[in-house]
């Protein structure tokens, strides 16, 4: 962890994010639908519940080992790759890995860098800093293609551009690429594909993310659907990987349930159409692949979250999305509206750790712990349960010891802990709370019709004319 | 894989069970029943009605009439010490070895996991909370696979739509007993509604933290069940009822959600019921 003060941060606009999106019903739609279908399509893979519930089980016992012994994989990871001819970098912020990319860049006097599917690299704004250095970054991947045209952060983690229809992306093209208009998705593909083309071949630098980092053989793991991850990691004579530190795992063995659990959950696909395994660059004898392969490894917050037994759990993630697709929150919002680069529940426990809980300080309260997140967790983190966890954290008394997150105590208040401390008290007096209840129904015609923000939706409700402690008491006698 | 059009979105899905299968004891002598601070308040005659369906099968029914709430709210607030407290004076309450019902999936769980959570610092105070879980049964479930009940109904034909709550759901693996409750009624169809599995946007303090929302979602429930073609709506949270009552109130419409308990005594009190007794 930094040892840098942190700086109390603005917290995200959420909730006025939140209000704008549900106002557009375009938007509700498109989510809508494309949850529906991504929820189809998982369910579709895991047909026998109980094998999943076993994989599942697997998944997190591998994900926990590997987390178990991270910094040790870490180093095997580092000396594996090296002896591998890959050099291997550590970042500690986001501003730190930036700066590596850069003066590999600047060794090679790159101009031109394309771009596989990287969410680590989103987390450092690659694109805007090295744009700002005059390096021009081109994604790749249609999704995010479509969203770097629209000048937009992604808004899935799998499928940057989700929050779109056919109609929008036919417009974006007829307006940025000047091509005829259609919503002929074959033909907008097709219109994608012949842009990004050029570009692998012009490129100087391609940069991709990893999915999986293997300790014991030093090979970086890439799934993807459309080879623009293959074409970006080996037509460019140089590769970069960016990846945060969570991602090692200790052997090709541990990929195997980690693989077929991530696939299935994402996209409901058994395996994806490319599975791109990386283990250092073109050798002598070898007619292709870069000659440089570069891996940044990137702490960004993860080694706080690594720091507690409980927290730790944030860190199982293979960054499947299945989180999202299923929560009824994101389906609603969108991921636009969290206002970071990991939208929806997962995004909800990771980012606090990125950025502080004074930033993300509504997130952990934006949920309505309904579980379904933590139901299709496919490594089984209880995200509810860390949603909880964060937000015991984000009330705490700021001045409260331990520090277990940055910014803790973002959210505490005097009212409100005096508010708690009276419920305590009424709830643990059962003659008070008796009264209190006698008070409330008696006084139920004096319940005002507008009761805060309830009322915005549902008419307020109205107590009985006696409670059940009355009623029970009458039927049952004083027990 | 492709849905037919007519059938509702995401309708059926089961939660896997948090624990292996659950043993259920034989039928007691007596239980205790935790009321809820939501139904004491808004619902105490769904309370009256599970006290009256578990007498009926013969069971004695005990309500320490010290019991106030479970604690769910400070806790899913973060404020756990406050939450420790309150759960502690429910504790002091429950130490006999009859099975506690709660009508309620949410509550249920509190008791029977998260209290877990909140004691796992007191060794002692976890045995006892050890215990208390082992024992702790949600009205549904108990009706069905401790009771056993066999339900004679004796209402008129009728569509009903079944919202189960997530904590239900997810957290007490009811989801299914409710509607193998509604199935013994013969008069009653049980109609599927859109994302039936999906929250109703209740979530205690989050109706109010987040009001935009959860009012989308309890809009979007409420329209499901409307569009269900059900002319009942049953529901064995009083939370949710609360959140979904409130809403189709507000929109002016006649539809009202009914607890479980008060479901089943209504259709069952005019003919002849009781199971293997």
């Amino acid at each position: 962890m930094s040892d840098v003060a942190h700086a109390p941060a603005q917290p995200i606009a959420f909730k006025r994010n939140a209000r704008e999106a549900l106002a557009d019903p375009q938007l509700r739609r498109n989510f809508r639908g494309a949850m529906d279908f991504l929820m189809d399509k998982r369910r579709s893979q895991f047909p026998d519940g109980d094998e999943l519930e076993r994989l599942r089980a697997f998944g997190n016992r591998v994900r926990a080992r590997a987390l178990s012994k991270l910094p040790e994989l870490l180093e095997r990871l580092d000396a594996r790759l090296s002896r591998n001819g890959v050099k291997v970098h550590w970042a500690e912020t986001v501003d730190e890995a930036n700066a590596i990319v850069h003066r590999i860049v600047e060794q090679h006097a790159a101009k031109k860098i394309i771009k596989g599917k990287s969410m680590v690299s989103e987390e450092m704004e690659m694109n805007h800093y090295l744009g700002d250095r005059g390096v021009d970054c081109l994604e790749s991947d249609m999704g995010e293609f479509i969203v770097q045209l629209r000048a937009e952060k992604p808004a899935h983690i799998i499928m940057p551009a989700i929050h779109l229809n056919a109609g929008q992306v036919a417009q974006l093209f007829h307006d940025k690429l000047e091509v005829d208009y259609t919503e002929d998705v074959d033909r907008l593909i097709q219109i994608g594909r012949e842009t990004l083309r050029r570009n692998f071949f012009e490129a100087d630098i391609g940069v991709s993310g990893v999915n999986f980092a293997i300790a014991e053989t030093g090979t970086l793991l890439l799934v993807e659907n459309e080879g623009n991850g293959r074409m970006s990691t080996t037509v460019p004579p140089v590769h970069i990987a960016v990846t945060g530190i969570e991602k090692v795992v200790e052997n090709l063995r541990d990929v195997i349930p980690l693989l077929s659990l991530l696939t299935r959950s994402a996209t409901g696909q058994a395996i994806t159409t490319y599975v791109n395994m990386i283990s250092g660059p073109r050798k002598a004898d070898e007619l292709d692949g870069p000659q440089e392969v570069h891996l940044v490894l990137l702490d960004n917050g993860r080694s706080q979250a690594f720091a507690d037994g409980e927290l730790r759990q944030t860190l199982n993630c293979i960054r499947c999305g299945a989180c999202m697709n299923h929560c009824p929150v994101y389906t609603r919002i969108g991921g636009h509206a969290y206002g970071t680069v990991y939208p929806g529940p997962i995004g909800k426990i990771v980012t606090p750790h990125m950025l502080g809980l004074d930033a993300t300080r509504d997130l952990p309260t934006a949920s309505s712990m309904c579980g379904a997140c933590g139901e299709v967790c496919p490594v089984k983190i209880p995200i509810p349960s860390l949603l909880r966890r964060l937000r015991e954290e984000a009330v705490r008394a700021p001045a409260a010891a331990p520090q277990h997150v940055r910014g803790q105590g973002a959210k505490y208040s005097r009212k409100e802990t005096m508010v708690w401390k009276a419920w305590r008290t009424l709830n643990t007096s059962p003659a008070l709370y008796r009264a209190a209840l006698y008070a409330g129904t008696r006084l139920r015609a004096l319940m005002p019709a507008h009761i805060g923000p309830w009322t915005d939706h549902r008419s307020a409700p109205k107590p009985a004319a006696r409670t059940l402690h009355e009623l029970a008491r009458e039927h049952l006698g004083d027990q | 894989m492709n849905r037919p059009s007519s059938q509702p979105a995401n309708a059926t899905r089961v939660a896997p069970p948090l624990e292996g299968p659950r043993v259920y004891p034989a039928r007691p002598s007596d239980v205790y029943l935790f009321g809820t601070c939501v139904l004491d308040v808004f619902f105490p005659s769904a309370g009256m009605d599970a006290i009256r369906l578990l007498e009926r099968e013969g069971i004695r029914v005990h309500f320490p009439q010290a019991q106030s709430c479970c604690g769910q709210p400070a806790y899913t607030s973060g404020y756990t010490e406050e939450a420790r407290a309150v759960a502690r004076a429910q504790l002091a309450l429950f130490a006999g070895e009859w099975p506690l019902v709660v009508p309620s999936g949410s509550c249920a769980g509190m008791f029977r996991h998260h209290y877990r959570e909140l004691f796992r610092d007191e060794p002692e105070t976890l045995a006892l909370v050890e215990a208390l879980a082992e024992r702790t049964f949600e009205l549904a479930e108990f009706l069905l696979e401790v009771c056993k009940v066999r339900l004679e109904d004796g209402g008129a034909p009728v569509k009903v739509a079944l919202h189960t709550s997530c904590s239900a759901r997810r957290e007490m693996g009811t989801h299914l007993h409710g509607r193998a409750l509604l199935a013994q009624l013969s008069g009653v169809e049980r109609v599927d509604h859109d994302h039936e599995s999906e929250c109703c946007g209740f979530g205690g303090s989050f109706s109010v933290r987040m009001p935009d929302i959860s009012g989308a979602m309890v809009r979007d429930k409420a329209a499901a069940l409307k569009g269900s073609g059900a002319a009942e709506v049953v529901s064995a949270d009083c939370g949710c009822l609360l959140n979904i009552n409130g809403c189709l109130e507000k929109q002016g419409d006649a539809l009202r959600g009914e607890h479980l308990a008060s479901f089943l005594l209504r259709r069952t009190s005019a003919a002849s019921r009781g199971g293997a007794k």
